[in-house]
């Protein structure tokens, strides 16, 4: 019923033992999520909250404990090192949390995930993270307004994602998974790559995609859509009414001053490739039922 | 982070690409030395140092016309920069409002041959930095890239090597350089790369570029954008922000941790997640409203940040009406209810406030706000409150 994570997903928290981590590694926990390790330097041996056995390095976590995804939620001057750390050690898949990672850090952790020895995936940075309601929890979302089901849910904004998952949720649709890629212009997932895995997905029915304003990732998802994807989707943009030239909160949601990247354009490429459109965020899950019964 | 054209020059000369020399003046006094310090030049260009394009062309609130001219002679400089200092210039880049002119930059004129476009940006598809020419200078040069693309130059340089002598030939022969230019160019481009990469630039842009009478290379005005989340690693960097360059209203809430940007209608809005925040901006629009901001109090505001909040929301005379849209995840609606209680009283509120809480503890926090008697309208969904306050704010 599910993309990346499940409930045999063994989990490492890098950061564990700072307070963002702490808190959501105790909502994760609760929520029903794996979670075999947490990392922070230093600390190796001890045991977090009485609960979780701390490592001082990533390699460890997987030689000892079985790590096979990690999330990450070191402050941001770090958070670069720590991506790259998990890259190195080699899991599978990396959700991080943290906001505010240099640019040019992001930059340089693309040019590894590009290489041909990568087996990593990154999930952000600056996002909620990644749930599969019913059996694991990753990041900060608020876990009850989830419900399982066969809807795939992807978005590079947070609050605006459990808008919509709660209007699904309501209607009577549940999620299979549920992915923030986060709101920054470098990032590691794409809103390509989360609908091709979506796509390819045989317990995933229909899709939901959820854009912002800047960069090109929804025209490019566009062109995968129109050419391979046969389910169900809808599709919201956030920031039509945003001035040029302002970056709206999140690092990469900036229209540049020769209009590129507008609500208008993704719109228009959703509509040209048979996305329904939600023109307003209260009417998101609306625009799937539209093309979607379940 | 964006700095002055004089702060930009500075760091050129540092890395060795060639400028015009030139002195910042924020006083008449220091205009006086600035011009005694650019000992016999005859021609001195005079220019309004603001954060934002199209200053020639620009007009102050006053009339005056041109926040760079070029002039003869040393009292007609001072004249000039007389008329500038603390005058309002408005640009196409600045609204109608204007910034005020507290710098002006004298630099020695040059004569120019050819006027060329230069900059390095960081290309967020590819996450390469790439180096963008033009023979265009000069001029906007999106107008250039949408009127004749053929003319732009883009050559991606890889993060991982970074630029290397085959980039730089590349960009002189496209530019149609010719001998001893080709290695000024090479020295210059390198310098700007080095610039670019060691500070965590976004953007660097030298236009024009020029070739002066004797077929010198000089950069003859600069713009640099700086990452803001890098800013920690260049105290250097960071001590070049401007902070009169800022929304007085910006500046406060990032003392909070809030991102606010100010927008010209009049129903605010206060919103977690910057998603959201957009939306309902968005959403108020299609109801026929304007909002009058951004404000993502992101996603764990206490009391006193939602009492910022509201004080910074309601400093800004034009606001007729508030939105407040809380989907609470970590955030719960009961904390969220008890500050907007809380902010409300202290701010004595005077205009209609209509409030959407969603997600953990939502009952509890509409039971806060109706107990405690506050003036507003609770909505069930995020279409409703827009709704609701838009028609407020019409009647």
């Amino acid at each position: 019923m599910s993309i990346l994570v499940n409930k045999d997903t063994r989990l490492v928290v890098q950061g564990i033992t700072g307070k963002t981590g702490t808190f959501h590694t105790q909502q994760c926990l609760d929520y029903g999520t794996q979670i075999v390790a947490g990392v922070t330097p230093s600390k190796g041996g001890q045991l977090w909250e009485n609960q979780v056995p701390v490592c001082n390095t990533m390699a460890e976590a997987i030689r000892e404990h079985g790590a096979n995804v990690s999330v990450i939620y070191v402050p941001p001057p770090f958070a670069g090192d720590s991506i790259l750390e998990a890259v190195e050690a080699e899991i599978p898949l990396v959700i991080c949390i943290t906001e505010g990672v240099p640019v040019r850090d992001m930059a340089e952790i693309r040019r590894r995930l590009n290489a041909k020895n990568n087996r990593t995936r990154l999930i952000g940075p600056n996002c909620p993270g990644i749930i599969t309601p019913g059996e694991c929890k990753i990041g900060i979302m608020p876990g009850y307004i989830h419900k399982p089901g066969r809807v795939g849910v992807v978005s590079r904004s947070g609050t605006l994602t459990y808008e919509a998952v709660w209007q699904l949720t309501q209607r009577g649709h549940g999620q299979s998974t549920c992915i923030g890629i986060g709101g920054d212009p470098i990032n590691g997932t794409s809103q390509t790559d989360a609908i091709r895995l979506f796509n390819e997905d045989p317990d995933t029915d229909a899709i939901i995609m959820i854009g912002e304003i800047g960069g090109n990732a929804e025209e490019e998802a566009c062109e995968y859509i129109k050419a391979h994807v046969k389910k169900p989707m809808a599709g919201f943009i956030a920031g039509a009414s945003a001035p040029k030239g302002r970056t709206m909160g999140h690092a990469g949601a900036i229209v540049s001053a020769s209009g590129a990247g507008t609500a208008e354009a993704k719109f228009a490429a959703m509509e040209a490739a048979g996305v329904a459109l939600a023109r307003n965020p209260s009417g998101i899950a609306d625009a799937l039922i539209t093309v979607y019964k379940g | 982070m964006n700095i002055h054209e004089y702060q930009a020059k500075q760091l050129l000369h540092e890395y060795g690409v060639p400028i015009p020399k030139g002195y910042p003046a924020q006083s008449q006094s220091e205009a006086e030395s600035a011009i005694a310090q650019l000992g016999n030049a005859q021609k001195f260009m005079v220019k309004a140092q603001i954060h934002a394009g199209g200053r020639g062309k620009g007009t102050f609130t006053d009339g005056f016309k041109g926040g760079v001219q070029l002039v003869d002679g040393r009292e007609a400089a001072l004249e000039t920069a007389k008329r500038m200092l603390g005058n309002t210039l408005v640009t196409q880049q600045t609204g109608n409002t204007g910034r005020k002119v507290q710098t002006v930059y004298f630099t020695e004129a040059c004569e120019i041959q050819h006027e060329y476009y230069l900059a390095l940006v960081l290309d967020r598809e590819t996450a390469q930095t790439v180096i963008i020419a033009s023979t265009e200078g000069g001029m906007d040069i999106e107008a250039v890239a949408d009127k004749s693309p053929e003319k732009i130059i883009r050559v991606p340089v890889s993060t991982a090597m970074g630029l290397r002598p085959h980039h730089c030939r590349r960009v002189a022969f496209e530019l149609g350089l010719s001998g001893e230019q080709i290695k000024q160019f090479a020295h210059l481009l390198s310098g700007l790369y080095k610039l670019y990469w060691e500070n965590n630039a976004m953007l660097v842009e030298i236009n024009p570029l020029i070739t002066n009478d004797t077929n010198d290379l000089v950069a003859l005005d600069a713009k640099m954008t700086f990452d803001g989340n890098a800013l920690f690693k260049h105290p250097q960097i960071e001590g070049l922000r401007d902070l009169n360059e800022e929304d007085p209203k910006e500046i406060e809430a990032s003392k909070y941790n809030l991102s606010y940007i100010a927008l010209d209608g009049n129903i605010a809005c206060l919103v977690n997640g910057a998603g959201l925040a957009m939306a309902t901006m968005d959403i108020i629009k299609s109801c026929g409203g304007e909002p009058a901001n951004f404000l993502d109090v992101g996603g764990g505001a206490n009391e006193d940040q939602v009492t910022a909040a509201f004080e910074i929301i309601l400093s800004d005379p034009k606001v007729e009406g508030i939105l407040v849209n809380i989907f609470g995840g970590i955030m719960q609606c009961d904390v969220i209810a008890r500050g907007i209680v809380a902010a409300a009283r202290k701010v004595d509120l005077q205009v209609p406030l209509v409030i959407r809480l969603e997600g953990t503890n939502v009952e509890a926090g509409k039971a806060i706000l109706k107990e405690s008697g506050i003036a507003c309208t609770p909505a069930d969904s995020l279409a409703e409150a827009a709704e609701i306050i838009t028609a407020q704010v019409k009647a």
